[in-house]
C-alpha cells in the first residue's frame, strides 16, 4: 500500500429511519478541521433507502461531497449489508481518514470494516488532530480514555490506511449550518454478495423511554446515590422544569432501578456537555466525570466535602440536596418572575 | 452444540486511583477480575447448555496468570479451558488480538462463539466483530438474549440506544453480550474442586492457524504514541455554608452566567 494514494476525510453519516443522527453533524465539524489542516476534502457517506434528499443537509453542515448509496438492502442497519457497501466505497475512493459515531451502529460496523481492510481503528476518541512531525509529515493523532477513564492515550496508525476512529455522540461540536452551501452529490450502487447475508431482521421494538435526549439538553440537573429514590428525583425534576432543563443520573441510580439507563451520564452512559450541569448527590467517580467534565459550568451539591465531584466543579456546595434543591427551585422561580 | 466463550482478565478499573502527587496510575493492589461483559457471555453459554445441552469451552489470550479466570469459568460450569499465551502475542492491538483468537477458533470445532461486548480496561468493543470478520461469519453485538430455533438458527435480541431488535441468524456466528442482561451464576463448591482437577490447555502461536507476521506488536496497525494522566482542571470554589447562603451563591452564579 502506498499511503500517499489515500486522500480526504470521510464521515459515515449514520441515519436511523431516514433521520441523520446528530453525531454525524458533530463528526462533520471535526472532519472539516482535519481536512482543512490537510488541504483535502470532507466526504460524507450516506447509506439507506429513500435518504438521498438528506445529502444537501450534510453539505450545509460541512461536507464537500456526499456519496449516497440508496437501495432497499440498506433500509435498516444490518452489519453485512452495510459492511459490503462501505467496504466497496472505501476501496474505490481510498480516503486517508474515516470517522464513525461511537453508537451501537458505528461500534458494530467500524471494527468489521477495519478487519476487512486490515487497518487500525481507535475507539471512542475524545480528541482528533493533525500534527506536524519532525520529518515534516502531517500525522493524524487520536486521543482516547483508557483504563476506565483513568488514563489518556494518543494513538497513531502510521503504516495502514485508512486511519479510522469512532467518536462518542456529544464529544465534538457541529458547525453552524451554512444554508445553500454548494457541494457534489454522487450516487453509488453497491454490488451485494447476498450469499453472505446470514442475518435477518425480524422486528424492531422501540423502547419506552423518554423521547428527550439528555445529550441535547442545555441544562442538566443530575442525581446520584444521594438522591436516594424516585421522590428525590421528583425534586430534581421540579428544578429542571423551572430551569427549562432535563434530569440525568449517575450509574448508581440506574443500577438501583430508580431511573432509566437512557438518562445515565458517564463512561457506560452518555457524554454530555450542557451549559449548566448541576450534580446533586453525585460522588463523582472517574467514569462519571468522563461523561460530563466538558460541561460549560458545573455546580456540585454533596454532603461529603471530600467527594471527588468537587474537584471537577466550578462551584461546590457542601450540604444536603434534599433541603437545598427545593429552596433553590422556589428562589429561581421568584427570580424568573421578576 | 459446541460453544466457545472468549473471556479476558482485566484490572478492576473502578479500583484504580490516581496518585495525586506524581499524577500517575496506582495499579498496585488493584484486583484482577473476569471482565464483566465476558462473564455475561459465559452465563449465556451456560444457560444454553442448561436448555439444549452444549459443550462450553472458555478461551483467553493473556499472560500465564490469566489461568485464574479460566479456573473460575470452569467452577461456574465451563467444560474446557484454553489459555493462549506466547511472547509473540505481546503488544497486540485489537486487530492482532482478534486475528490470534480467530486463528485458535479455526483449529476448533464450534457452532457458536460468544464474547463480551467490551472489556473495561480498553472499552473498544472491537475484538468480537473483528474476530467474526477474520472467520468470515456474521456477528450480532449488544446481545441481551439468544435462543435456538427448531431449524437450528438462532433468534437473537440486540439492544440499541432506542430499541430492541430481534434478528434471526443462520449458521455459525459471534455474539457479543451485555453483562447487564445476564446475571452471572456463582461458582459452586463442587465446581471449584473440579476446576482444579481439570487441565487448562496452554496454546502457543505454533498451535493455531496464523501467519506469525500478523501477530502481536508487528501485526498491530495502531501504536500508542503517548499516554498521560488526564489533566485535572483548576479546582473551583467549594463552600460549606448554610442552606440559605448556598442558594444565594448558586443564584448569583446562574445570573452571572446568564443562565437565568
Amino acid at each position: 500500500m502506498d499511503i500517499k494514494d489515500y486522500k480526504n476525510v470521510f464521515v459515515f453519516a449514520e441515519q436511523r429511519n431516514g433521520v441523520i443522527q446528530p453525531v454525524a453533524f458533530e463528526l462533520l465539524g471535526k472532519a472539516r478541521d482535519l481536512a482543512d489542516a490537510l488541504g483535502e476534502k470532507v466526504v460524507a457517506l450516506l447509506l439507506g433507502y429513500n435518504v438521498k434528499e438528506e445529502a444537501q443537509r450534510l453539505i450545509e453542515m460541512g461536507a464537500d461531497e456526499v456519496i449516497v448509496a440508496d437501495c432497499p438492502e440498506l433500509k435498516d442497519y444490518i452489519t453485512e449489508q452495510y459492511s459490503q457497501a462501505v467496504y466497496q466505497i472505501i476501496t474505490e475512493q481510498k480516503p486517508t481518514i474515516v470517522l464513525y459515531g461511537a453508537t451501537t451502529i458505528g461500534r458494530d460496523l467500524a471494527p468489521r470494516i477495519a478487519a476487512r481492510l486490515n487497518t487500525g481503528l481507535t475507539a471512542d476518541c475524545t480528541q482528533l488532530e493533525i500534527a506536524d512531525t519532525e520529518e515534516g509529515d502531517k500525522q493524524f493523532r487520536m486521543t482516547r480514555p483508557a483504563f476506565g477513564g483513568n488514563l489518556m492515550a494518543t494513538i497513531i496508525c502510521p503504516n495502514n490506511r485508512p486511519q479510522m476512529s469512532t467518536v462518542r455522540p456529544g464529544v465534538m461540536q457541529k458547525r453552524q449550518r451554512e444554508e445553500g452551501r454548494q457541494g457534489v452529490v454522487t450516487m453509488f450502487a453497491p454490488k451485494f454478495d447476498t450469499a453472505r447475508f446470514k442475518v435477518k431482521l425480524i422486528n424492531t421494538e422501540m423502547k419506552n423511554t423518554s423521547k428527550n435526549d439528555i445529550s441535547e439538553a442545555k441544562i442538566l440537573v443530575s442525581g446520584g446515590r444521594g438522591v436516594k429514590n424516585a421522590e428525590g428525583f421528583d425534586k430534581l425534576q421540579a428544578l429542571a422544569d423551572t430551569l427549562g432543563g432535563m434530569v440525568s443520573s449517575s450509574r448508581a441510580m440506574v443500577d438501583a432501578g430508580v431511573v432509566d439507563h437512557s438518562i445515565q451520564v458517564g463512561q457506560t452512559g452518555k457524554t454530555v456537555r450542557p451549559e449548566l450541569y448541576l450534580a446533586c448527590g453525585i460522588s463523582g467517580a472517574i467514569q462519571h466525570l468522563a461523561g460530563m467534565e466538558e460541561s460549560g459550568y458545573i455546580i456540585a451539591i454533596n454532603k461529603d466535602k471530600y467527594a471527588p465531584i468537587f474537584s471537577a466543579a466550578d462551584l461546590g456546595i457542601v450540604g444536603d440536596l434534599h433541603k437545598i434543591v427545593p429552596m433553590l427551585n422556589e428562589r429561581i422561580k421568584k427570580e424568573i418572575e421578576k | 452444540m459446541n460453544i466457545v466463550v472468549c473471556i479476558k482478565q482485566v484490572p478492576d478499573t473502578t479500583e484504580i486511583k490516581i496518585d495525586p502527587v506524581k499524577n500517575t496510575l496506582i495499579r498496585d493492589g488493584v484486583p484482577s477480575i473476569m471482565n464483566p461483559d465476558d462473564k455475561g457471555g459465559l452465563e449465556l453459554a451456560l444457560r444454553m447448555k442448561d436448555s439444549y445441552g452444549a459443550n462450553v469451552t472458555v478461551i483467553t489470550m493473556g499472560p500465564p496468570q490469566a489461568e485464574l479466570i479460566l479456573r473460575e469459568a470452569m467452577a461456574m460450569g465451563a467444560d474446557r479451558a484454553i489459555l493462549l499465551t506466547d511472547r509473540k502475542f505481546a503488544g497486540a492491538d485489537t486487530l492482532a488480538t482478534s486475528y490470534a483468537l480467530a486463528g485458535a477458533m479455526k483449529t476448533m470445532d464450534y457452532d457458536l462463539i460468544i464474547a463480551g461486548r467490551q472489556a473495561i480496561d480498553g472499552d473498544t468493543a472491537q475484538v468480537g466483530p473483528e474476530m467474526a470478520e477474520h472467520l468470515d461469519i456474521p456477528q450480532v453485538s449488544y446481545v441481551v438474549n439468544a435462543e435456538r430455533l427448531e431449524n437450528g438458527n438462532l433468534l437473537v435480541k440486540k439492544e440499541s440506544e432506542e430499541s430492541v431488535q430481534t434478528l434471526e441468524v443462520e449458521g455459525k456466528c459471534v455474539l457479543t453480550v451485555l453483562a447487564s442482561a445476564f446475571n452471572a451464576r456463582y461458582m459452586t463448591v463442587s465446581g471449584i474442586v473440579e476446576a482444579y482437577d481439570k487441565e487448562v490447555e496452554i496454546w502457543g502461536a505454533d498451535k493455531i492457524e496464523v501467519d506469525e507476521t500478523k501477530l502481536g506488536l508487528k501485526g498491530s496497525p495502531t501504536k500508542v504514541f503517548k499516554s498521560f494522566p488526564k489533566s485535572l482542571k483548576a479546582p473551583g470554589e467549594v463552600h460549606e455554608v448554610s442552606e440559605e447562603e448556598a442558594v444565594e451563591l448558586i443564584v448569583n452564579k446562574l445570573k452571572e452566567k446568564h443562565i437565568i
